[in-house]
């Protein structure tokens, strides 16, 4: 018989700290699959901002640079520009990206920087202990949001995938959820896709995941996934906003 | 015809592999408790052969800790 699926090689052989039921893990497969598939182990720089993904340097065998919350798009931006024919990407989660990152993140994708920006949208703050996240939909309950997210004094969710494709320097901005072994599979092509895209120096490539955080929903795995299929999807609607086919786009 | 095997110690029972089998083939074993202190998954006895290697649970496992064996006729290449 024959392997046809084991832990890719650039993921280190242990324990995720992530709680059961936490999509981070398979986020940390794919790059992993995309960073072999594309040889560029050696190569490759992350950049995870602050939340559950911090502890990248654990997990995945490449270069890591922590960067103070939400600014992860900055700090890639330096290390692209130094070092042009190294891999960079980010890895976000919502309150980091949506929240206080956002502003770097907008001007990053406007200035058309080429890097990867991995987005995991899970609705909540997960490290801090499931408070009110720019993505949190309406209604839903979390820690600073007991009664519910009111449009009147929260505002509404923001889809980041759309607001960033309707920018000129964005060459890739897509969603993908990854609550089926069919959606793992998509994400993968998506991945794939967004590191391909950096390697052809078309730009700035952004995928969102959508993930479960069964801990801060208060909900058991198999629950999180029945409320990723019928509460998050009808509002963050899967699919590409932006590819680009050439590098020259003006 | 396949065979999967599942690495137990680093378990945390979120049953996505249960749910994602189409043969069924994976349970929670209640009865042990691993060193994280879940009970984790195991593969049923497969007298029939009834596993074809079709990689669902190991797509879905967060942990990523199925690995999947398959014969080689038909076999796709790994992580193609």
């Amino acid at each position: 018989m024959q392997k046809v699926f084991a832990k890719p090689e650039a993921l280190i052989d242990t324990t995720f700290h992530f709680c059961p039921g936490c999509h981070h893990g398979t986020v940390h497969r794919l790059i992993c699959e995309a960073i072999d598939h594309y040889q560029v182990r050696e190569k490759t720089i992350g950049i995870p901002g602050v939340g559950c993904g911090v502890f990248l340097y654990d997990y995945i065998h490449i270069d890591v640079c922590e960067a103070p919350h939400g600014r992860a798009p900055a700090v890639a931006t330096g290390f692209k520009r130094v070092l042009p024919q190294n891999v960079i990407f980010t890895y976000q989660g919502d309150g980091d990206l949506g929240a206080i990152g956002m502003s770097e993140v907008v001007h990053t994708a406007n200035r058309g920087e080429n890097i990867t920006v991995i987005f995991v949208n899970n609705n909540v703050y997960g490290m801090t202990g499931g408070q009110m996240a720019p993505t949190t939909l309406l209604g839903q309950q979390t820690t600073t949001s007991p009664y519910g997210r009111d449009f009147q004094t929260d505002g509404y969710p923001i889809r980041m995938a759309e607001m960033l494709a309707t920018l000129e320097g964005v060459a890739f901005a897509c969603r993908v959820s990854l609550h089926t072994a069919a959606h793992v599979k998509k994400a993968r092509k998506a991945v794939f896709k967004a590191f391909d895209m950096q390697l052809k120096n078309m730009g700035f490539s952004f995928v969102e995941f959508l993930s479960a955080c069964p801990t801060n929903w208060g909900m058991n795995p198999q629950q999180s996934v029945e409320r990723m299929e019928e509460e998050m999807m009808p509002y963050y609607p899967l699919g590409t906003f932006k590819e680009r086919t050439a590098p020259d786009y003006l | 015809m396949g065979k999967i095997v599942i690495h137990h110690e680093g378990c945390k029972g979120c049953r996505y592999c249960v749910d994602s089998c189409p043969r069924e083939l994976i349970y929670i074993n209640t009865e042990q408790i691993n060193i994280l202190g879940y009970n984790p998954a195991h593969v049923k006895d497969d007298p029939e052969k009834a596993c074809v290697g079709c990689s669902l649970c190991a797509e879905v496992c967060p942990d990523v800790l199925i690995e999947v064996y398959r014969e080689k006729k038909g076999a796709k290449k790994e992580h193609a």
